[in-house]
């Protein structure tokens, strides 16, 4: 891998003008460059403020609840007969997944813009659900993007987005699904542009979100990082993460990218396989376009048009991926591959009997493929997979797929 | 001189103003689309606007949303709309035809290859919604180069500072964007409209063309001695799919197309 590596300081990414390599950039209509030139200016101005920070870091420790353990899966490891693996457990955050890091560090920045309207999209609900937490305590009003189809999937958290006081609004345009709802979540913005604060979930969209969701994010990597350091005395040899948009990924990746000696996996949703054309791994069957505000790899025909993706996995189900991850794949700097439905259902029945931790399907995908790499190392070694969030959502899932029906 | 510099010339000339419609190419049939053409330049049209069908249109209201997906379900290629704006020249060698639409299906075909084939076919400008002038510096190169005008939409947010750049890139006419929303909105304000419209003539020479939220020659001819042409898009979709599929396609084109008969009567008159 060193050798591949590109000569980049990969900390000194995005540039100026918010692009890493060719990947990244505003590609939004004229009236939103507006609202993202105030936000970079309000980023830029408080990312370095230390009464910004210290209160991020607060909420992070007495609200998230961080920093979150890295557990060693022992017995898992000594299954697997490989490497040593652990867990980092964004599954133990406060709504359990990692979206919350993003969501408290926006929010916070909305707070000292003067917003007092959040909007978010939403896929499975988790971003939504986070979302609508940090609104409930700031006391903002909070809007949620969300297709209808994902609506019928996911009643459980959109009952709780409504409990936290958040109005979910059903997207019917398009396929109905995640990316439907961002284009609607960009409709809203761009009539309401003056007072509200849109909280983009993944690490993606027009600059400066891709930068600002990586550094929000990046909480996960640091933690790692020093924990390996303490718990071992060294690096881990591995980092395993999954990859829909990117923000657990690139939050764990980004604080090691340049330790050369750490090898990273970005896993992707292989569907029902990259050979049927159903799944939602962009970096691995797609080709670099533009959508969402940035160019990036995208599932997308011979005319342009954005396809459909499949994933068991609602948060990976979307057919784009952070301009970061697309540009860390061309510099040779992670290693993104896949894994199918069937293998993340088996990883995720797994780690539930071998550990007592049941990982979000989501999650599972970077657990089967953790596992797979395992294999191939010896017990010296040691792997960190992100295991971004917590499963509990995907029962209903499950269980279907088990044909147990349960209300 | 572009058939672009040549029809505000005129107008000019003559103290009127464009009339500038915009449909989406195949929406509701591809069959349809030229027809439309020919007859909403009968009834008094300067320049056509043609959307270019795209997955995710984000700039655009419900009405426009569902053009885009009614002209996808017939599978309207980029290369079908160069095909369909080719045909239309066969019979209209003068009025100017603009493809709007969003960055990947022209980012797809190639820019340069995207130049070649719409210069050929007789397209004029282009406007790609999610392509700011800082991300369109090449190519907006490869576009001038073909012959093509690139133009950009000037919004109520953007800076007299952004004003001045947008406007050093831009050729053709500029698309001043009337409220922050998006197309076919109900808010229009005509004296925001006219306040920005003033600041906008202070930094360019450029011809503006205005659109979003106009509807009908009320608030055509309300917004039309501030500027030198109106868009009306949402308005006319809505008048094309209310007309009745039972008819000829001339016959439906020329229905749809006395919207802007009377668009046109209120900005004369």
């Amino acid at each position: 891998m060193g050798s591949k590596l590109g000569k980049a300081d990969f900390s000194q990414f995005p540039d100026a003008t918010g692009h890493f390599g060719i990947y990244g950039g505003r590609f939004v209509s004229e009236t939103l460059i507006f609202a993202l030139d105030e936000l970079e200016a309000a980023y830029q101005r408080l990312r370095n403020d230390p009464d910004f920070q210290a209160e991020f870091d607060h909420d992070l420790a007495h609200y998230v609840g961080r920093p979150s353990p890295l557990y060693h899966a022992k017995r898992w490891s000594n299954e697997v007969g490989g490497a040593q693996i652990y867990l980092k457990r964004e599954d133990l955050n406060h709504t359990g997944a990692h979206k919350v890091n993003n969501t408290v560090g926006q929010a916070l920045l909305a707070k000292y813009m003067g917003k007092k309207h959040v909007i978010a999209e939403t896929g499975a609900g988790q971003h939504g659900v986070a979302s609508a937490t940090v609104a409930a305590r700031l006391g903002m009003t909070c809007q949620v993007f969300m297709g209808e189809d994902d609506i019928h999937r996911q009643a459980l958290n959109v009952y709780r987005m409504k409990l936290l006081g958040a109005e979910v609004v059903s997207v019917k345009s398009g396929s109905k699904t995640l990316k439907d709802a961002m284009n609607e979540a960009m409709r809203h913005w761009v009539t309401h542009v003056d007072d509200t604060f849109y909280i983009i979930g993944t690490a993606a969209g027009p600059h400066p979100y891709p930068m600002l969701v990586r550094d929000f994010q990046s909480v996960i990597g640091r933690e790692a990082r020093e924990q390996c350091l303490v718990q071992n005395g060294r690096l881990p040899d591995a980092l395993v993460a999954c990859v829909g948009g990117g923000s657990n990924a690139i939050g764990l990746f980004h604080p090691f990218l340049n330790d050369e000696s750490v090898a990273m996996y970005g896993v992707e949703a292989g569907g029902h396989g990259l050979a049927t054309g159903q799944h939602a791994a962009p970096l691995n069957d797609g080709i670099p376009g533009i959508l969402h505000g940035n160019r990036t790899y995208l599932m997308q025909d011979d005319d342009g048009q954005i396809v459909e993706t499949h994933s068991v996995s609602a948060g990976l189900d979307y057919p784009g991926v952070g301009p970061e991850h697309s540009w860390l794949k061309d510099m040779g700097r992670v290693n993104y591959v896949t894994i199918n439905d069937d293998e993340a259902l088996t990883a995720f029945r797994k780690l539930t009997l071998v550990e007592g931790i049941m990982p979000a399907l989501e999650s599972a995908h970077a657990v089967a493929y953790a596992e797979k790499l395992a294999k191939t190392m010896s017990p010296e070694q040691s792997i960190v997979v992100n295991l971004s969030g917590r499963g509990d959502k995907d029962i209903h899932t499950v269980a279907t797929i088990d044909g147990i029906g349960i209300e | 001189m572009s058939r672009l510099a040549a029809v505000f010339a005129k107008l000019e000339k003559d103290g009127r103003k464009a009339l500038v419609p915009y449909i989406v190419a195949g929406d509701p049939m591809p069959a349809l689309t030229v027809p439309l053409m020919h007859e909403l330049v009968n009834k008094g049209a300067d320049i056509i606007e043609i959307g270019v069908p795209f997955s995710d249109p984000m700039a655009e209201g419900p009405v426009i949303q569902l053009a885009h997906e009614r002209a996808l379900a017939h599978k309207v290629t980029l290369t079908m709309v160069l095909e369909l704006v080719a045909e239309f020249r066969n019979t209209d060698a003068a009025t100017p035809v603009v493809l709007m639409g969003y960055a990947n299906p022209i980012e797809r075909m190639g820019y340069q290859n995207f130049a070649d084939r719409a210069s050929s076919a007789g397209v004029d400008g282009l406007l790609t919604v999610d392509m700011p002038p800082e991300e369109a510096e090449q190519a907006t190169q490869i576009l001038r180069a073909a012959g093509i005008d690139n133009i950009f939409l000037l919004a109520p947010t953007t800076s007299d500072e952004r004003i001045q750049k947008v406007a050093s890139l831009a050729s053709g006419y500029l698309y001043c964007v009337s409220l922050n929303g998006v197309t076919g909105a109900g808010h229009l304000n005509i004296a925001a409209v006219t306040e920005k419209l003033a600041s906008i003539k202070r930094h360019t020479n450029l011809p503006i063309t205005v659109g979003f939220g106009i509807k009908d020659g009320v608030s055509a001819a309300a917004l039309a001695p501030l500027c030198e042409g109106v868009v009306v898009g949402s308005a006319l979709i809505e008048r094309i799919v209310a007309t009745d599929p039972a008819l000829k396609n001339t016959e439906r084109a020329a229905n749809a197309a006395m919207l802007i008969a009377e668009i046109r009567a209120a900005i004369d008159a």
